[in-house]
């Protein structure tokens, strides 16, 4: 496991020391992933990079709080953060109520579409009769999950441990077509060379049962005080032009997307 | 209620309305690991014989075989089967990758093979090697050839000294078998973490999981016992031997 340190500034971190109640005076750590660019990924010298990241990083500055960044594996996050190895989580983690009832979360932070990729000559649609079949893949322990079973019932389901997995393998040809966010399968296959061959099939996929209503910072459950800190943070940033900075270094255009209809 | 539910550390319903799938997991696991066992045993035996006799040529090279795959990990061997192989356009659009390297099932099979083969080689290696020279020696005096003397001789009592230890191989080879759910076979792991991401849980799915090897373990335990009271009674000490139905005479 890959930690990182960092303090946002001598001086903020003096200013917290001194006037902010006992328990925000410990260091938070953050769980993040590192397998899911563009969000988070490690770089060939091992720093973690990526818009989770720096929206992590954005938020403790305006939270005026030290931070930690632990590095955790997609299914176990969840596990992981209710036995404190971490106090929250920055993953691209979408809010969805099978969630809440293990976790609690912040606003969200951002929200996109899932889209079905496969190869360009496929000759099926996205639908459940034209997936019929066929072999999907997904990442185990995502929304995608609930969704992929839920609409292609009569397609095979393959699960794998990571993003990066269920596009080397369609790259392979051991899938016929994957489901993911769409602007991971674009930043993460379709822009990059193994992708070539490779586009959307149909258009957005949108479920509130499993994509829930956008994704959020995951903290555990009776922790309202950082929770309410957090979505203060967030809401603070996309105010003041840093997550807009954040938002221009990785997308042009604007990720927040639309807010949730039930408010 | 909602309370006090939340409070009760396994959803057991959940574990219930999916043991379906824990049974072909089940399958998925003996399938994989009892085949594996059976081709990594049958590749074992020729290469034991050859490493004991120190042929010129076969020795080294085996030998070579079985420090790298008792040398790496399991895991490892099997990513290089699975991930590294298909990124050669030659074996991509050669006969070997569909349908074979492109299986996961296959690649996990094959992985497991060479491994449990390469323990298997040094496990019989070293039974044939320990044969007392008096069998030996006997086999010759009474003509013999190599061949018949490692048919009728060397390996039945090979075989059975090796038989304490095969059951610690079949038992890793089991608990190595897991990996195949790194590689999306829905072994009963897979199931396990499908049922944990599926439905957002923490241990559910590996509680089950577990429980479902340690039973096939104990199965396994269990055919050992018995074939060793079978094949090794020559070997148990008479005064350990089941005493007769009448209690022994005190000594005088």
């Amino acid at each position: 496991m890959i930690r990182r340190t960092f303090v946002t500034t001598v001086a903020a971190a003096a200013f917290a020391a001194l006037a902010v109640p006992a328990a925000a005076q410990d260091v938070l750590r953050i769980g993040v992933e590192g397998a899911y660019p563009p969000f988070s990924s490690t770089a060939s010298d091992g720093a973690l990079v990526g818009f989770d990241i720096d929206i992590a990083e954005a938020l403790c500055a305006e939270m005026k709080r030290e931070c930690e960044l632990v590095q955790q594996e997609w299914d176990g996050m969840i596990p992981a953060l209710k036995a404190q190895k971490f106090d929250a989580i920055v993953a691209s983690m979408s809010i969805t109520e099978e969630r809440k009832r293990q976790i609690d979360f912040s606003d969200k932070y951002y929200q996109t579409p899932a889209r079905v990729v496969a190869p360009k000559d496929a000759d099926f649609e996205d639908t459940a009769e034209g997936m019929a079949g066929k072999r999907i893949g997904v990442q185990r322990g995502a929304t995608h999950q609930c969704y992929a079973e839920k609409t292609f019932p009569n397609s095979e389901i393959v699960l794998y441990g990571s993003q990066e997995e269920v596009f080397r393998d369609l790259a392979l040809g051991r899938v016929d077509a994957q489901l993911s966010d769409s602007l991971i399968a674009l930043e993460g296959f379709l822009n990059a060379d193994e992708g070539a061959n490779y586009a959307f099939l149909g258009g957005d996929h949108i479920d509130v049962e499993c994509y829930g209503e956008g994704v959020g910072i995951a903290v555990r459950k009776n922790e309202e005080e950082l929770r309410d800190e957090i979505s203060a943070a967030i809401a603070a940033i996309r105010e003041n032009g840093t997550y807009a900075e954040i938002n221009d270094k990785y997308f042009d255009f604007d990720i927040f997307g639309e807010r949730p209809a039930a408010e | 209620m909602e309370n006090l539910l939340s409070y009760i550390p396994l959803d057991i319903s959940l574990i219930a309305e999916n043991f379906d799938r824990f049974l072909y997991g089940v399958w998925v696991t003996l399938n994989l690991t009892f085949l594996a066992l059976l081709l990594g045993g049958l590749l074992a035996i020729p290469m034991a014989i050859a490493r004991a006799s120190g042929h010129r040529i076969f020795n080294p090279l085996i030998q070579v075989f079985t420090y790298v795959f008792r040398g790496t990990p399991l895991l490892v061997q099997t990513y290089l089967i699975y991930y590294g192989v298909g990124q050669f356009d030659v074996i991509r659009n050669s006969w070997l990758w569909d349908p074979i390297l492109s299986s996961a099932w296959w690649c996990a099979l094959i992985a497991f093979t060479l491994n449990t083969a390469a323990y298997t080689t040094e496990l019989l290696r070293g039974a044939i090697a320990d044969t007392p020279t008096g069998e030996v020696e006997a086999a010759i005096a009474t003509g013999h050839s190599y061949r018949s003397r490692m048919r009728r001789i060397i390996l039945p009592s090979a075989f059975r000294r090796a038989i304490p230890a095969y059951s610690n191989e079949v038992i890793f080879m089991l608990h190595g078998s897991v990996i195949a759910s790194t590689i999306t076979l829905q072994d009963i792991l897979g199931v396990g973490r499908w049922l944990n991401g599926r439905y957002y849980l923490a241990y559910e799915g590996f509680i089950t999981a577990a429980l479902l090897y340690f039973l096939i373990v104990l199965c396994i335990t269990w055919a050992f016992r018995w074939f060793e009271r079978r094949y090794l009674r020559h070997l148990v000490r008479r005064d350990a031997a089941p005493q007769p139905t009448e209690a022994p005479k005190p000594v005088a």
